[in-house]
């Protein structure tokens, strides 16, 4: 398993340039191209931000304003919930290659990640530009721990979707599952509302089970609310079970790895 | 020397789905099953304790008929699945012409995939860029290469993926029956490419049913069926085995093939249907049938070879003999007997019958045979199909049996026509041929 873990490394080229063509291959043939990169969560914020100003104020103390605190967390999610939808479906895709070719498979849910992230980093000016516009800008000392929350969000990420990719192939069913769980994740998560509401603080330990809290909680903390970080401890035990997690899915991976040829 | 790829006893089992084609992740918890459902239930043996060994630098060829487990001994090779039981060891680096064009991406173009699918295979993107203009001059695609592959005809996309894959530079070059992707031109450009790599004593393991580029490329070749196998070594001996084998599947299949024609012939009523009046009139419209009186009935057609054994196979040259066996209810005067062969186009390449060749019958009574003996069967390569018939001198048919009986002529040279005149070639001194090829 270690062997094929080092080889994961050596395959950084193919995941780059996998992630090169997923991208390029994505707004191939549209007018606007790679702007849509920009435009699609711009429109997004817009909409939002007329909803919840315009059409259904949303004036809860502390998360003024609302449709920028909104963003900062389903700019991550959004990253996440993708990723794992399109990795169910990655080895599927990919059936070719893996019956025909000799080719490592995790490469495949890894470059559904990454080619997200991608997409993740490209809305990211769009909510700098509006933090900006509403005069709410992070705290520069917060901004050191974005990587942080980044680093430990794909980890946590290529270790789901690692599980998620290899038992699609034998059960198809996962696929329709997740579409249905990941809605009930993002809701079961303080991203559309706040930690601090009363409500959420009465079941704070079912919400701390819940390990996407503590990434929208820190994204919060980092891009939107003003003053010290409070919830990198948090952030860095999530960081630790993930990579323990990252080991037990790649494991489970190498497993089931000898069957994908026939099952897919 | 250690040899380049081998194979210990493998055997390789793969899962026949049944009823249920997936099974369910909610059926799996519900049962506690997801172990039991991860394992194979109903299994099929695709290659069943198969050893063999290729040394290196050799060309390797294996054959079989379709399912005998050609391609899964190439996958197992190149690494895309393991075998079950058994061992497979390959020294240095594979590439595998196997699908073709695997992971192109159609909405980018054919630059792109090639430096992507390059990388699939092993190169680094330095590698590529140095044989970039090699792959796509191989290729012949350099007007398009910037064109996105989904606009690519299916012949320009196998090209480009077979000028990538031969491209890596392996050791050993795996090869599933992929020459017939392009042109007469691009064939013989692949086939100049496995020379120059047996030259510069690369391994290739060929997998075909060509059984001409066995023979010419191939210094071993093991012959595989139903996933056993058969027989391995000479090209010439394996391929000679594997026809014989061929040949008496397809005796079989022949035998059954007239019986049932015969059978479906069978009229409810003698003298029923529309006999032509004259069945030479129509001898070049091919229906098949079986009508006529029956006062005189054949009631066995067979086809002896040499031996006198009845045969549905024979090789160009041989002799050949049709025999009935005749019924005559009443004795008669009035019979004659007449046999034509038709090839598969439906066009008639001899008839006669004992009235032409002027023999005046005279009696015939109760159970007798004919025989119409060839000493030499010369017809090219083919299918032909025989008309038989007993009628009387006016043509009126007694038993009349159009096209029901199939023989199939086999030949080394493929020549081509429908009749191959005995012959030889003279060549006065100043034209030599090398010695060893041309017919035999």
């Amino acid at each position: 398993m270690f062997a094929n873990l080092t080889n994961l490394f050596r395959y950084r080229g193919l995941i780059q340039s996998l992630v090169a063509r997923d991208l390029k291959a994505r707004y191939r043939g549209s007018v606007l191209g790679f702007v849509w990169s920009f435009v699609n969560p711009l429109l997004l914020l817009l909409i939002y931000s007329f909803v919840f100003t315009k059409v259904m104020p949303n004036e809860t103390k502390g998360i003024q304003p609302y449709a920028l605190f909104m963003f900062c967390g389903i700019l991550p999610w959004t990253w996440f919930s993708s990723s794992l939808s399109e990795a169910a479906g990655a080895l599927i895709a990919g059936g070719n290659l893996i019956k025909k070719v000799l080719f490592p498979a995790e490469v495949l849910p890894i470059v559904s990640v990454l080619t997200n992230m991608v997409h993740f980093f490209l809305g990211l000016p769009i909510l700098i530009a509006f933090l900006v516009i509403y005069k709410h800008p992070p705290d520069a000392w917060d901004l050191v721990w974005f990587p942080v929350a980044v680093a430990v969000q794909l980890l946590f990420t290529c270790a789901l979707a690692l599980i998620v990719s290899a038992l699609a192939v034998h059960f198809r069913d996962i696929r329709d599952i997740l579409a249905n769980l990941l809605t009930l994740w993002f809701f079961a998560t303080p991203i559309i509302y706040p930690m601090s509401l009363d409500t959420v603080q009465k079941y704070k330990a079912l919400y701390n089970l819940n390990p996407f809290t503590h990434l929208a909680v820190s994204y919060q903390e980092i891009l939107f609310y003003y003053g010290p970080i409070g919830h990198w401890r948090w952030l860095l035990a999530l960081g630790g079970a993930s990579a323990a997690l990252f080991l037990a899915g790649y494991w489970l991976f190498d497993r089931l790895r000898d069957s994908f040829a026939e099952g897919v | 020397m250690t040899p380049a790829i081998e194979l210990t006893d493998v055997t390789k089992i793969y899962r026949r789905y049944g009823g249920k084609q997936f099974a369910t992740l909610k059926s799996a918890l519900l049962q506690r099953s997801i172990l039991r459902d991860l394992r194979p239930s109903e299994t099929f043996p695709a290659l069943n304790g198969v050893s063999f060994v290729v040394p290196r630098g050799s060309t390797f060829g294996v054959i079989g008929k379709n399912g005998s487990g050609k391609s899964t001994a190439l996958k197992l090779v190149a690494g895309i699945t393991k075998p079950t039981s058994g061992s497979v060891r390959v020294e240095g680096r594979i590439s595998a012409l196997i699908e073709l064009g695997a992971g192109f991406h159609p909405e980018i173009s054919g630059r792109e995939n090639v430096f992507i699918n390059g990388i699939m295979l092993g190169l680094t993107k330095r590698e590529i860029q140095n044989r970039f203009d090699e792959i796509v001059d191989f290729a012949e695609l350099r007007e398009f290469i910037d064109a996105p592959v989904k606009t690519y005809s299916s012949g320009m996309y196998m090209r480009l993926g077979f000028a990538v894959a031969i491209n890596v530079d392996p050791d050993v070059l795996l090869v599933d029956e992929v020459l017939a992707v392009g042109d007469e031109g691009f064939t013989h450009k692949c086939l100049d490419k496995f020379s120059e790599f047996r030259r510069r004593g690369k391994t290739i393991l060929l997998v075909t049913h060509s059984l001409n580029l066995i023979e010419r490329f191939c210094d071993e070749a093991v012959w595989l069926d139903a996933g056993q196998k058969k027989a391995d070594g000479d090209p010439k001996r394996v391929v000679d085995a594997y026809l014989t084998k061929v040949e008496e599947a397809e005796e079989l299949l022949l035998a059954q093939t007239n019986l049932r024609a015969v059978e479906a012939a069978e009229p409810p009523a003698p003298a029923s249907g529309a006999p032509p009046a004259d069945p030479t009139s129509d001898m070049f419209q091919a229906t098949e049938g079986r009508w006529g009186s029956r006062e005189i009935e054949i009631t066995d057609v067979s086809f002896l070879d040499r031996e006198g054994q009845p045969s549905h196979i024979f090789h160009s040259g041989d002799p050949m003999s049709v025999r009935l066996k005749i019924r005559a209810v009443h004795p008669t005067e009035d019979f004659v007997f007449g046999v034509g062969l038709f090839n598969a186009d439906g066009v008639c390449c001899y008839g006669t019958n004992t009235y032409l060749e002027e023999l005046i019958p005279e009696t015939m009574s109760g159970d007798a045979e004919v025989t119409f003996a060839v000493d030499s069967l010369d017809l090219v390569e083919g299918t032909y199909k025989v008309d038989v018939a007993v009628h009387k001198r006016d043509g009126a048919p007694y038993d009349y049996h159009r096209l029901l009986y199939t023989f199939r002529v086999k030949s080394r040279t493929h020549d081509v026509g429908i009749y191959r005149p005995r012959h030889r070639w003279l060549f006065s001194s100043a034209i030599r041929f090398r010695s060893g090829q041309g017919p035999e």
